[in-house]
């Protein structure tokens, strides 16, 4: 298609940027926001310029944690939201990963069966299935530990079908060839298939990172001391003072904060993510 | 080096259905062997039953002298080029030829030489850093054949090498498939529906049809004096003529009538007004003419209807035959020509087509 108005793209062009506008201006004034000292947010005169605070406001955030709330600083918070969310991401993937595994390469009873169980679960997230959830992690003695807030998490079915999928994209002559030359399952998986999967895993990543970042429910529940809360939940203690000023600032600091890892990991495997979701051919 | 000997070879599928329907084959100690026949006649099953790829459901596989129906693919010494290459994606060719080797635990020193002396006879030295990805398919094909060559098995597998080539690279790795199993002197058993790849390659061809052999031996013989209907039309190209000898025409002039079908390869026939003793004769209308080069082929029907014989693959709709004539020759369509064939040169079948009648 051959086009070339000179103001045809305008209107669009527009309308795209107004799109753009809308979205990143809660984001840009966060920003702002955490620049300036927590009195000229509490007067009410929220400015659109950048102020002179920010480094001390992150400092205090990182370091020494919001004053009046939890003493908690921001640092150990992150830390405790990576833990998860990393153990999430690659737990997820390693599960998941060996069940399209066995589904498509291996001739077991009740192979089909077993899929179809898998997938069935992507109707029972973890909000429906909180209760007898909550009772097996306490029963098992895993209230407040990085295995309570993870090892519940991990089962995925959204990523045990796109491996199927892709799987099942693979030549069946390539796994004969690795029967013939010698290579048991084990040495497949790790020999070829591993190597064949790294966009997919990569694109997977991205998305279970930020998944697993982004938990608010559970982590609420099954975390009570502080050195095990994670950023998420953070913004919230922040923001919820009984009988003193929210410190906006480090509120606003700390979503700040909490945004840069997931905005990170997405940069950083753009190019492996966006390949791995269109990558047809092999 | 080794003999390859399927006794009574059988497959059935769960569901029944019976892809081979017991096969006996004797390949001997570096022979080329060569299973042709349509699609789903089972040669590729077949061939994977002696790859290990697949089960054998009853009878033998034996691969110099020990059975082999229970042994893994991999513990059976044979190596095997599959059609789509089936090359590793992510390992550099060195790797894709090395990784065998590896994985039985070979000494390095051991892979590098045979990796290298492989590359240096297929010509891939300038690629080993390559990914499969980065090779044209001709180049796709010498590795695949590499990965066989560096095992040293007693047996290679070919399954289709070819197909997935132009027809000019195709011709050229057909003959260097045959010069270097020739200079290897492994025991080789290739799958092709070509019948051209078939004739050119084997030593020992079995020609298949419905998972069963239909004739075995030398391709020369078999295009000679082809033991059913069903060989006389499947090898040779253009097929061969099969007219039924209850018509009036050919009746009279064929005397004896044990036989049922008359076959004539459309190179015995000349075009002549006489009628050569105990031969036969046609009055052709030409309908089509096909001008290759060396030679024409002359598309004629013949004046009275044809009573149709048992369909086969690639045989000729009823009353038309094809002649091939020198390529100077080029008679216009909607002539009358009679051609006619000398009596060596008929074949004659019994009305199913099963056996042959030996004049």
């Amino acid at each position: 298609m051959v086009e070339h108005r000179r103001f045809g793209n305008l209107l669009p062009h527009l309308v795209l940027l107004a799109g753009v506008a809308v979205v990143a201006f809660p984001v840009y004034l966060a920003i702002i926001a955490s620049t300036h000292d927590n009195t000229v947010i509490a007067n009410g005169q929220m400015p659109l310029y950048p102020g002179s605070h920010a480094l001390e406001t992150y400092w205090n955030t990182i370091v020494s944690g919001a004053g009046r709330t939890t003493r908690e600083p921001v640092g150990s918070m992150l830390m405790a939201s990576f833990i998860m969310a990393v153990g999430i991401a690659v737990g997820k993937i390693a599960i998941s990963i060996l069940s399209a595994y066995a589904i498509v390469f291996f001739n077991f009873p009740f192979r089909m069966a077993t899929f179809w169980t898998i997938f069935v679960t992507l109707m029972l997230p973890v909000e429906v299935r909180i209760f007898p959830t909550y009772k097996i992690t306490s029963d098992l003695h895993m209230l407040d530990s990085y295995s309570g807030l993870i090892l519940p998490l991990i089962a995925s079915a959204t990523a045990t079908l796109l491996f199927r999928q892709f799987f099942m994209t693979i030549p069946k002559e390539l796994v004969e060839a690795s029967k013939m030359d010698g290579a048991g399952p084990i040495r497949f998986f790790f020999d070829t298939l591993l190597p064949l999967s790294v966009t997919n895993i990569a694109a997977l990543f991205v998305i279970l990172f930020i998944y697993g970042w982004n938990q608010y429910l559970w982590p609420l529940l099954i975390t009570t001391r502080d050195d095990m809360q994670t950023i998420v939940i953070g913004i919230k203690k922040i923001i919820d003072v009984k009988d003193a000023l929210t410190e906006w600032s480090v509120a606003m600091a700390t979503a700040v904060l909490a945004m840069l890892p997931p905005v990170a990991i997405v940069v950083l495997l753009q190019r492996l993510f966006v390949k791995g979701l269109i990558e047809t051919e092999k | 080096m080794a003999n390859v000997t399927l006794r009574n070879v059988r497959k059935a599928y769960p569901n029944g259905f019976e892809a081979i329907k017991g096969v006996d084959v004797d390949v001997a100690d570096g022979q080329f062997c060569v299973l042709v026949g349509p699609s789903g006649c089972g040669k590729s099953t077949l061939l994977r039953m002696v790859a290990g790829l697949e089960t054998i459901s009853s009878g033998e596989i034996d691969i110099g002298g020990r059975v082999v129906n229970q042994v893994e693919p991999a513990d059976r010494d044979i190596a095997m080029v599959f059609q789509n290459y089936a090359l590793y994606p992510h390992m550099s060719v060195y790797n894709n030829m090395a990784y065998g080797l590896r994985n039985r635990g070979m000494p390095k020193p051991e892979i590098e030489t045979r990796v290298q002396e492989a590359a240096r006879i297929l010509e891939l030295g300038t690629m080993l850093d390559r990914k499969p990805g980065q090779l044209s398919g001709g180049q796709r094909q010498r590795v695949a054949m590499g990965r066989a060559i560096v095992r040293q098995p007693k047996v290679f597998l070919f399954d289709e090498p070819l197909s997935n080539l132009d027809a000019k690279l195709r011709i050229a790795m057909r003959v260097e498939i045959r010069k270097l199993q020739r200079r290897l002197n492994t025991t080789s058993i290739y799958v092709t529906h070509d019948q051209l790849e078939a004739m050119t390659l084997a030593d020992i061809l079995v020609v298949m049809n419905g998972g069963k052999v239909e004739q075995v031996g030398n391709p020369l013989a078999i295009y000679e004096k082809p033991a059913t209907t069903f060989v006389a039309s499947f090898i040779g190209a253009p097929p061969m003529n099969l007219m039924s000898t209850r018509a009036d025409e050919i009746k009279s002039q064929l005397g004896s009538a044990d036989a049922g079908i008359l076959g004539i390869r459309p190179e015995d026939f000349v075009i002549t007004d006489q009628t050569p003793a105990g031969g036969v004769a046609l009055a052709l209308t030409v309908e089509a003419i096909e001008r290759v080069g060396a030679e024409t082929f002359v598309y004629g029907t013949r004046a009275q209807d044809e009573q149709r014989i048992a369909a086969n693959p690639g045989e000729l709709p009823p009353g038309e035959v094809i002649v091939r004539i020198p390529g100077s020759e080029a008679p216009p369509i909607g002539q009358k020509i009679r051609v006619a064939a000398v009596r060596q040169k008929l074949h004659l079948f019994s009305d199913d087509g099963r056996t042959r009648i030996e004049a």
